[in-house]
C-alpha cells in the first residue's frame, strides 16, 4: 500500500462533501407529486394557463430565511370580475405549501407582498383563481445561496 | 410577552382611493420541520390565519403555512369608500388570537 | 517533518482560499441608503491609521432584495425588538421601582451614546460596552437582576438606545487609556486561530468584495449592531457575530462580554469611525 497520509486525509473530506449533500438533498426534496396535487385542487378542473399574474421574487436570495415576493393578478377588481385567491408554492420545501392569499372587490387591486421560506434552489409557483373559475399560474426558478460565512 | 403586532394603515384617504396596507408581527413561525438540541423534532407552531375586516366584512384574508417566514409580513390593498376601522386578527396554531385596530378618515 | 496539526491546517485554509472567488462584480455597490429621506453615509474616507482606503458599510455588500428591508423603518424587522424596547424602557423594575425613564426620560436623551463605544470607564478601570452600562443601570440605580449578553430584552435595548443614534458618525477613542485596548484588539484581529488557520483580516481586508462560496464578503464593519440578521431571524449583538465567525474558522470563540471581545469590539469600531450608526441594521 502507498497511500500517503494526504491522500487519506482529501478523501476523507471528500466522501464526507458527498455523504453531507446526498443527506441533505434527501430531507430537503419535496414530494413533486404533492406540488402537483396541490395545484390540481386549487384549479379544480379549470384549465391552468399563463398570463395576467406576475410573480416577483428575487434571482438570487441572500438566505432562504426571508425571501421577499410579491404576486400581482390583472383584474378589474368588480363584484362581476375580481381574483378570488392567489395560493403560493414552493416545489422544493419539506412542505410545498407557503399561503393562499384570498382577495375581495374591496381589494381594488390584486397584489400583495410577503416573505417566504426557501429549503433550497427551486421554483416558486403563484396560481390565481378568478370569480369566474379560471386559473392563472406564475413560476420563478430562485437560486438559494448556502454555504458562505453563516456565522 | 407577545409584541404587539406592528400595522401600517394610512390615516386619511379620499373616497375610492385604494390604500397599501403594510402588516408585521413578531413569531417564530416554528415549521414542524427543525430539530432541537434533544434531537426531536420541535412541534409546529405558527401563525395560520390572517384576517382584515373593514367595518364589520373581511376584505381581505391569508391561510398561512410553514412556508412563510418568521415574524410574518403581509402587505395588501384596500379600496375605502368611507370612513371607518379596520380589525386585524393573527391566528396562532395553539388557538391564541392577536389583533389591531386602526382607523381611517375617508372624505 | 510535517506534523499532523499542520497538514490539517494547511489543507483547511487552501480549501478554504479556493472558495475565494473574485467574480466580475466585486466591489461594494453604488447604492445609496435613505431611509425615511434621510441619506445614511455607507462610504467614506478611512481613518488616518487604517490599513483600507476607503471603508464601506456591509449594507454595500447586500442584494438589492436584503437592502431594501432596512430601507423602511416599517418592513424593517428590526424594528419589532426596537417596540418591545420601549415599553421596557417604560417599566420599573427592581428594588428602587425605577425605569430607565426615571433617570433618562426619554430614549433620544441617549443620542450620540452608540458612536462612542466601547469608551473607557473609570468605575471598572476598562472600556465599557452599551451592554455594559445597560447593566449597571440594572443593577445599581434600579436594584434590579443584569440581563444576559444576548437575552432578548439586552439586545431589544441595545436597539433602541443605538438608534438614537442613528445617521451620526462612528467616533470611538482610540488614545489614552483605551489605546491599549485597541492595540489588543488590533492583535487579536490580525492573528490566526482555529482549525482553518485563518484571522479577521484574511475575510474581512484582504477580501472584501470577493465571494466566499456563495456570500459577498463584507468589511465587517459594526455600524450596524445590533443587526437582523435573516439567518437569525431576529435581532443579534457584535460578540454574537464575532463567536460565529470564529466557529466558521473552527477556532474555540471567547465568550460574549469576555475582555478579548471587549478589545476586539473597540479595535474594529475604530475601523470603521466615520461611518453611520445603522441600527437596526438588516443583514443576512
Amino acid at each position: 500500500m502507498n497511500i500517503s497520509r494526504r491522500k487519506v486525509l482529501a478523501l476523507g473530506a471528500g466522501l464526507g462533501a458527498v455523504v453531507l449533500t446526498g443527506f441533505k438533498a434527501n430531507i430537503a426534496f419535496a414530494d413533486e407529486a404533492k406540488t402537483q396535487a396541490a395545484i390540481d385542487a386549487f384549479a379544480n378542473g379549470a384549465t391552468v394557463e399563463s398570463g395576467k399574474i406576475t410573480l416577483t421574487a428575487p434571482e438570487i436570495a441572500e438566505n432562504g430565511n426571508t425571501v421577499p415576493i410579491s404576486i400581482e393578478v390583472e383584474s378589474p377588481m368588480t363584484a362581476d370580475d375580481y381574483v378570488q385567491s392567489v395560493m403560493i408554492l414552493a416545489e422544493g420545501n419539506p412542505n410545498p405549501g407557503v399561503a393562499t392569499l384570498h382577495f375581495t372587490p374591496m381589494s381594488g387591486v390584486a397584489a400583495a407582498t410577503t416573505r417566504m421560506r426557501l429549503a433550497k434552489t427551486q421554483n416558486v409557483i403563484a396560481i390565481a383563481k378568478m370569480s369566474d373559475g379560471s386559473v392563472v399560474m406564475d413560476k420563478k426558478l430562485v437560486k438559494v445561496t448556502i454555504g458562505g460565512c453563516g456565522g | 410577552m407577545a409584541s404587539k403586532p406592528r400595522v401600517k394603515v394610512p390615516k386619511k384617504a379620499a373616497a375610492g382611493d385604494i390604500i397599501t396596507i403594510k402588516t408585521l408581527i413578531s413569531h417564530a413561525m416554528e415549521s414542524g420541520q427543525r430539530k432541537g438540541k434533544d434531537g426531536n423534532l420541535i412541534p409546529r407552531k405558527i401563525i395560520n390565519k390572517f384576517t382584515a375586516d373593514f367595518n364589520g366584512t373581511t376584505v381581505f384574508s391569508a391561510d398561512l403555512e410553514p412556508g412563510i417566514a418568521a415574524n410574518p409580513f403581509i402587505e395588501f390593498n384596500v379600496k375605502v369608500m368611507e370612513s371607518g376601522t379596520f380589525n386585524f386578527v393573527w391566528l396562532d396554531d395553539d388557538g391564541t388570537q392577536y389583533s389591531s385596530s386602526n382607523e381611517i378618515a375617508v372624505e | 517533518m510535517i506534523n499532523r496539526g499542520g497538514i490539517v491546517a494547511a489543507l483547511g485554509l487552501s480549501a478554504l482560499m479556493a472558495m475565494i472567488v473574485a467574480p466580475a462584480h466585486a466591489d461594494p455597490d453604488n447604492n445609496q441608503l435613505i431611509i425615511d429621506g434621510e441619506v445614511i453615509i455607507t462610504d467614506v474616507a478611512a481613518p488616518d491609521d487604517s490599513p483600507l482606503d476607503r471603508i464601506y458599510s456591509g449594507w454595500r455588500f447586500r442584494s438589492p432584495e436584503t437592502q431594501s428591508l432596512q430601507m423602511d423603518d416599517f418592513e424593517n424587522p428590526g424594528f419589532v425588538a426596537v417596540d418591545d424596547a420601549i415599553e421596557s424602557w417604560d417599566t420599573a423594575e427592581g428594588s428602587e421601582g425605577k425605569s430607565c425613564a426615571s433617570c433618562h426620560s426619554d430614549p433620544s436623551s441617549l443620542a450620540g451614546l452608540r458612536t462612542t463605544l466601547p469608551k473607557w470607564d473609570e468605575a471598572t478601570n476598562k472600556p465599557a460596552t452599551m451592554e455594559n452600562l445597560i447593566n449597571r443601570c440594572r443593577t445599581d440605580r434600579m436594584g434590579a437582576e443584569a440581563w444576559g449578553w444576548e437575552q432578548k430584552e439586552m439586545v431589544n435595548m441595545t436597539a433602541l438606545v443605538s438608534l438614537q443614534s442613528r445617521g451620526m458618525p462612528v467616533n470611538v477613542q482610540t488614545d489614552g487609556p483605551m489605546a491599549e485596548w485597541i492595540e489588543k484588539g488590533k492583535d487579536l484581529y490580525y492573528t490566526r486561530v482555529g482549525q482553518l488557520n485563518m484571522s479577521c483580516s484574511n475575510c474581512h481586508e484582504d477580501n472584501y468584495g470577493n465571494q466566499i462560496r456563495s456570500d459577498h464578503l463584507s468589511q465587517g464593519q459594526v455600524n450596524g449592531f445590533p443587526v437582523y440578521r435573516l439567518k437569525w431571524a431576529g435581532l443579534g449583538s457584535i460578540h454574537r457575530r464575532f463567536k460565529g465567525c470564529m466557529e466558521n474558522i473552527r477556532a474555540t470563540p471567547f465568550k460574549r462580554g469576555s475582555d478579548e471581545f471587549i478589545a476586539l469590539e473597540a479595535y474594529v469600531a475604530s475601523r470603521g469611525a466615520g461611518l453611520a450608526v445603522e441600527t437596526p441594521s438588516v443583514r443576512n
